[in-house]
């Protein structure tokens, strides 16, 4: 496997990491640039646990090779949080006790945000529809569509 | 009421995963010099044997304030507890206990939770103790402790100690003209102090922060990422393990071979039937120990599988050691009709999110391991067992951990990261792919029930047969009104490791009874939910069920014939349950989809309702699993689904409008309420898809492609 030096964007921050192109993003995030809040759950992109977003579109960190996000806009769950102020979606999970022992949190927050981001309404049927790749095994799940909700709603009145 | 806690007879019969020798063939090779180096451990079998093994069951709890609470210099209220967060929300709920007896806001609480060298001897966060015990055993001491404080304020101003107030964590003089913080006067000494056994701890209906929905503590780390798991923990010069697994589960170590994979920079240890290695590289690791050509032998004992699993627990069984009660054969000859059938229910993988981790360090003699596990001092004992280290130089620390129900009770993942530090002398990590996690440690306990019953034309049973091959004897006992009963558990052989599983055997027992008492309804023609008043007595199960049925509106029978209405009710661990179900089959293709469940809960005084909403909700969706679709399939000693490809858990579309009826009940203890909720689903949706014209299923999980079979 051919090293390289790949230059990565990861929460607008300009990094250079040396590693085998075929290593997977969640590796390097986790293992490289110490981003743990993207978890490893299964490596097979089934649970959605090291989802983030790769220029805005979610993306199952396990099974892509960093070599595939050379240049592109990568967005971890620590990219959030902006001047200590929760994200609309992280202060929605809050507020509706949406985990319990929260390590699919992150993952199911990246995938809220980029359901949001595509579509700032989306009905139930949309929600469960784009959420159902991922694994609350604490089931959680009725509290991540009311966070959802509550999240959606907020976008709408702010407006 | 039973308050002694519950064995956990699997963890215990279970033989040592590993039997490290520490010999002098024992080698440590570094592949890239291809250089095998002695390492001498006789030092550490030489060293005195101190507390190993897996007792300490029963330890008297220290009776000093300071070991469970302590002050510190900024007035920060430190409290100490060997149980551990996993999801339950107890460091939440045991704050609110402490806060609310010291009269200090919750910010000001911090829990030290499941350290071996800091928090009092705990046996394992299991069997909802938390609530029942734990909080009880802080309320005291924080009461305590804020009986001690105030007598020092008021000591510090001369006064009497009935002058001095605490309020929202100060104290405060009679006339209100001084007033000091918690800190001016515990100064970061340690409180010592006898907690006396009549201390006064606040009613129930006085509590003012537990009762209400206090929002989990530390939220806020767990939207942001910043919440350390142990997997996501590193050590300064911390090398990633892995380890070389035989092929199959009935194999054993015969040859070390080679890695085919190119293996600069990993060192490979070998101890008995353990092998590992480290790298610095956590992808390479993994990698490496997949390519290693590492021989095995085949155990020449016939392996059951799936199909021949039922009979192979019969044929091994053990006389039961219930005592019966009456005579059921005077009950069957008194009754005017008998059913007999048989259930049986899967083994299922618990499936925690965050795999088995364990990080171990080895520095000057001392070892110790972060890892999430539900019994840190019992995983303790486990490591000096293994390893020939007296306990008192072991400590294991567990951060708040990425689930276990019960699955997280044992030490593999810590041992084996312990012998990796211990041979490379460098901290390591180990976590379990998602393939060992389902394949290596170990499931909930198959099982097959047989029900014999004889009930009169009115609805009284006057017999109940009941036995119970594996799965356990958790929720066994009757909560009905039966003269002549004759329950049995059978101890037999588990061809798959197995353990302890949220609720236990509870959800085995509960299906069987509940699904039986839907069939006796039937057959005497009476509602499923006046045929079980008629033999219940206890007060408390007929408010659950009552509670459940008119939430549920059970009188109201679905005008859509494919759907259908099905009903649970029991008791466990002090809690009680009734569980309403509505679902709806497809003529043509049996497909089976939840519509609606209502499930009433009673677990005493409720400390947190919106974290026991959450529990229960939590618990009846991972009942769905168990109910309708999850099942290890396994032959020839391999498991045949181990990934979540093939392992279906339940998905946000699996997953009705649940609605919960929490039943307060405030003259009585807090019972706990993570494992019970769990036990009305199954049976509750089996006898549901009976009622919308489906098959009657005896049998878990009883759609396994989203159909009923």
């Amino acid at each position: 496997m051919a090293k390289i030096r790949a230059a990565l964007t990861v929460n607008g921050k300009k990094l250079n990491v040396d590693v085998d192109s075929q290593t997977s993003l969640l590796s390097v995030l986790r293992n490289d640039l110490d981003l743990t809040g993207t978890k490893y759950g299964c490596g097979e992109a089934q649970c959605g646990a090291c989802t983030v977003l790769v220029d805005g579109q979610q993306t199952r960190s396990c099974v892509t090779p960093v070599g595939k996000v050379v240049n592109k806009q990568i967005t971890t769950i620590e990219g959030l949080e902006k001047d200590g102020k929760l994200h609309p979606v992280q202060e929605a999970f809050v507020k509706a006790d949406a985990m319990q022992c929260g390590y699919c949190t992150p993952g199911m927050i990246m995938a809220s945000v980029a359901l949001l981001n595509k579509n700032e309404q989306p009905t139930r049927e949309q929600i469960v529809r784009h959420m159902d790749g991922n694994i609350c095994r604490c089931g959680v799940y009725l509290r991540i569509i009311a966070a959802i909700q509550t999240a959606a709603e907020e976008r709408r009145n702010a407006i | 009421m039973n308050d002694l806690p519950e064995v956990e007879r699997y963890e215990l019969a279970e033989d040592p995963l590993y039997h490290f020798t520490f010999d002098r063939r024992q080698f440590l090779k570094a592949f890239s010099a291809g250089i095998a180096l002695l390492v001498p451990m006789s030092h550490l079998l030489a060293q005195e044997q101190g507390e190993s093994g897996r007792g300490g069951f029963s330890r008297e709890l220290p009776q000093e304030i300071g070991a469970w609470i302590h002050i510190d210099e900024h007035g920060s209220v430190v409290v100490y507890t060997g149980k551990v967060e996993f999801g339950q929300n107890i460091r939440t709920s045991l704050a609110q206990a402490v806060a609310e007896e010291l009269h200090v806001p919750i910010a000001t609480v911090r829990l030290v939770m499941g350290d071996t060298d800091l928090t009092p001897f705990d046996m394992g966060t299991f069997g909802s103790r938390t609530t029942p015990t734990m909080a009880p055993q802080l309320r005291k001491a924080a009461a305590a402790a804020r009986e001690m404080l105030i007598a020092l304020a008021a000591q510090q101003w001369q006064v009497a100690p009935d002058t001095v107030r605490l309020v929202d964590a100060r104290f405060v003089s009679h006339d209100q003209t001084k007033s000091m913080t918690l800190a001016d006067v515990a100064k970061g000494r340690k409180l010592i102090k006898t907690i006396s056994p009549d201390v006064k701890t606040t009613p129930v209906e006085q509590w003012t922060i537990a009762g209400t929905s206090v929002p989990k503590v530390d939220a806020r780390d767990f939207v942001t990422g910043r919440h350390k798991y142990t997997s996501d923990m590193r050590r300064d010069g911390m090398l990633y393990g892995a380890v070389v697994r035989p092929p199959k589960l009935n194999m054993t170590f015969e040859s070390e071979g080679s890695a085919t994979a190119d293996v600069k920079n990993v060192q490979l240890v070998r101890d008995g039937n353990f092998l590992g290695l480290a790298s610095l590289d956590q992808p390479f690791a993994t990698r490496v120990a997949k390519s290693m050509t590492t021989r095995w032998k085949t155990s020449p004992d016939p392996q059951p599988d799936n199909a021949t699993l039922f009979d192979y627990f019969r044929k091994n069984a053990r006389d039961g050691r219930g005592r019966p009660v009456g005579s059921v054969a005077e009950g069957f000859s008194a009754a005017d009709k008998t059913l007999e059938q048989t259930y049986t229910v899967a083994y299922i993988a618990h499936a925690p999110l965050e795999p088995r981790a364990a990080i171990a360090e080895y520095v000057d003699n001392k070892l110790t391991v972060w890892t999430g596990t539900q019994r840190p001092f019992g995983v303790r004992g486990e490591l000096a067992e293994a390893l020939h280290i007296p306990a008192n130089r072991i400590r294991v620390i567990v951060p708040d951990t990425g689930s276990g129900y019960g699955g997280k009770h044992s030490g593999e993942c810590a041992i084996e990261a312990a012998r990796l530090a211990i041979a490379t002398k460098k901290p390591v990590k180990v976590v379990w792919t998602r393939e060992e996690e389902f394949t290596w440690a170990y499931f909930r306990p198959a099982g097959v029930i047989d029900v014999k019953t004889g009930v009169k034309n009115d609805g009284k049973i006057t017999a109940w047969e009941f036995h119970n091959y594996n799965s356990g004897s958790s929720g066994i006992q009757l909560k009905y009104d039966i003269a002549n009963q004759n329950i049995q558990f059978h101890d037999t052989k588990s061809p798959l490791r197995q353990g302890s599983y949220r609720g236990l055997a509870a959800t085995a027992n509960h299906f069987a009874r509940e699904v039986h008492m839907d069939e006796l309804a039937a057959l005497v023609k009476l509602d499923p939910i006046e045929f079980r008043l008629k033999n219940i007595k206890d007060e408390r199960l007929r408010a659950v069920l009552q509670a459940a049925a008119t939430r549920f509106n059970w009188q109201r029978k679905p005008s859509d014939e494919r759907r259908g209405y099905g009903v649970a009710c029991g008791f466990e661990k002090g809690g009680y349950i009734a569980t309403c179900a509505e679902v709806s089959v497809e003529r043509r293709t049996g497909k089976v989809k939840l519509e609606r469940i209502v499930e009433a809960f009673e677990c005493g005084a409720i400390v947190n309702p919106v974290h026991l909403e959450n529990q229960i909700e939590g618990a009846v969706v991972q009942a769905i699993g168990g109910a309708l679709f999850e099942s290890i399939q396994f032959a020839n000693g391999s498991i045949l689904n181990p990934r979540f490809k093939s392992y279906r858990v339940p998905r946000f579309s699996d997953v009705p409008p649940i609605e919960i009826v929490l039943v307060n009940q405030k003259d009585l203890p807090s019972a706990g309420a993570g494992e019970t909720p769990i036990v009305g689903l199954a049976p509750a949706v089996s006898n549901a898809i009976f009622a919308a014209g489906g098959k009657r299923l005896r049998s878990l999980p009883l759609a396994p492609n989203g159909h009923q079979t």
